[in-house]
């Protein structure tokens, strides 16, 4: 069963290979989104920290739903989608599966960028390592509640718009619990409750969304 | 009763910019909708009743 | 029972009964928002602490409890369509959403008016204001959903999906504001109406009423008007469209 779920992943991340330029797109956006506000605001250390984790966890819920509208598009197009719907697996284990493929071409990306952004924000090691660990727990959120999106919207006009209206209010918990875990540190306060409520709820989320947009899914393709 | 007059009663106790604004909204919202259902209403009756002789030509 | 649920739960009959309750209820309303009102500004005393600008409640109250409750209502109807596909459960939603944005956008801004005088700025980032914004994203983005779908049975059934997501979400997100709140302090300040007077309960609780009894009216008459679309090729529409 789980087989299956492998095979979707697997794939994924193989059309993702070949089509490089397509998800260096969104990292790219993720970097420069981030970049814009101290060129907004100013370059004052301290503002600069105090806004650093909350404008780089806004950056990347905005980037994971520019990566998120094409989640099913491709497979839509191509066909490939309706055969892996007929298919006689559960079509829970193929929005998992994608979801968690999203993650890691989308996800675990941004972990590796973030160091650098967070030293351009001024941010002391201790924060920086705690927003890592923050976004490592809630961009998986980001995939799978965006995934529940990208079912909903497929093949619409406007589906990547329309996306972000639908997805962005249930993105609010993972955006206040990781962003807070970080200004606790700052603030000395330590992150650990901050960081097992948004661990809660991206478990709550993996639970949940799958089941959702699967059934999102035979709505969006019957 | 609470109000010696009536302009006491707009005045609000100084507050009346917020009462007021608050309830003069509510009223133009509720009357909007109300506006719009009916003309929705009429608007489908009107709309199913032409494609209705359309179809029958 | 069962029988007569079913029997009205055909839209045929129930465009009937809907049109029956209408009136009463839309009258009901009118009456009592005259009643709430006369209790409010005639009959209710100057509240010591806050003066006259307190008297926002009997609108501010009652509107944010009718935003929240329309959209559990919405996604009750959502259920139930989702579980027996009865066309006119989705239909209710439909009918719902648009009352509950206006409810819900009635309530901030007077949420805002009333926090002006109050706390001295026109919105602060506290809890109860936030998600109830947050709300107001949802109504949008569920009625976005809507707008977008051309095919009747997908847009129903995917909107009744994302409101029963977002309902699941709605407490958690309340939750999360709050905890986000008591982290940063400074915003936690509440209208200190813990004592409240007994006959501006009264008012505000008939004002409520008001409002409830109104968003009965307006979604009966905009299911209503679903019904007739969705059905104008039966028998019975065609009959009413006769001149």
């Amino acid at each position: 069963m789980l087989r299956f779920t492998l095979t979707v992943i697997r794939r994924d991340l193989l059309l993702a290979a070949r089509r490089r330029g397509d998800w260096l797109t969104s990292q790219f956006f993720f970097v420069m989104v981030v970049s814009m506000f101290p060129l907004g605001i100013g370059a004052d250390p301290n503002m600069l920290r105090m806004i650093g984790p909350g404008v780089v966890w806004v950056a990347a819920l905005l980037a994971s739903l520019l990566s998120l509208s094409r989640l099913f598009a491709d497979d839509h197009r191509d066909g490939s989608l309706e055969q892996m719907l007929l298919s006689p697996e559960p079509t829970v284990l193929l929005t998992l599966g994608k979801a968690l493929a999203h993650w890691l071409i989308y996800g675990i990306p941004l972990l590796i960028i973030t160091p650098v952004l967070g030293i351009q924000f001024a941010l002391p090691g201790e924060a920086i390592l705690i927003l890592v660990v923050s976004l490592l727990i809630g961009t998986p959120i980001l995939s799978l509640l965006g995934s529940v999106g990208a079912a909903l919207t497929l093949g619409l006009r406007g589906g990547g718009v329309l996306l972000t209206l639908l997805i962005l209010p249930l993105y609010v918990p993972a955006l206040i619990f990781g962003a807070s875990a970080v200004d606790a540190t700052l603030a000395g306060t330590g992150a650990e409750a901050h960081l097992s409520l948004l661990a809660a709820f991206l478990v709550m989320c993996l639970l949940i969304s799958p089941w959702v947009a699967a059934a999102a899914l035979r709505v969006s393709v019957d | 009763m609470q109000w010696a007059s009536w302009s006491d009663f707009w005045a609000m106790g100084g507050y009346g910019l917020y009462v007021w604004g608050s309830y003069l909204v509510t009223f133009v919202a509720i009357v909007l909708e109300i506006i719009l259902l009916r003309h929705g209403r009429k608007d489908t009756l009107k709309r199913l009743r032409r494609m209705r002789r359309w179809e029958e030509q | 029972m069962a029988f007569n649920l079913y029997y009205y739960a055909a839209p045929a009959t129930f465009y009937g009964l809907a049109g029956r309750l209408i009136p009463w209820f839309a009258w009901g309303a009118a009456v009592l928002a005259v009643i709430g009102l006369y209790i409010g500004f005639f009959v209710a005393p100057t509240d010591f602490q806050q003066g006259e600008a307190y008297r926002v409640i009997f609108i501010h109250v009652p509107a944010a409890w009718m935003g929240m409750f329309i959209y559990l209502v919405m996604a009750f109807w959502s259920a139930i369509g989702l579980a027996f596909k009865t066309r006119l459960s989705f239909m209710m939603a439909r009918a719902l959403a648009p009352t509950g944005a206006l409810f819900t956008f009635i309530s901030l801004w007077t949420g805002a008016l009333w926090g002006k005088p109050m706390w001295g700025a026109w919105w602060v980032w506290d809890a109860r204001l936030t998600s109830t914004l947050i709300l107001l994203f949802l109504y949008i983005g569920i009625m976005a959903l809507w707008a977008a779908i051309d095919d009747r049975n997908r847009g129903d059934k995917a909107g009744a999906l994302l409101t029963l997501i977002g309902a699941v979400n709605v407490p958690i997100i309340y939750f999360s504001v709050q905890w986000w709140n008591t982290l940063h302090q400074g915003a936690s300040i509440k209208p200190s109406g813990t004592s409240m007077d007994e006959i501006m309960l009264t008012g505000m609780l008939i004002m409520a009423f008001a409002a409830w009894f109104y968003a009965i009216a307006a979604a009966l008459t905009r299911v209503r008007t679903l019904i007739l679309e969705r059905e104008r090729h039966t028998d019975w529409v065609k009959r009413i469209l006769e001149p």
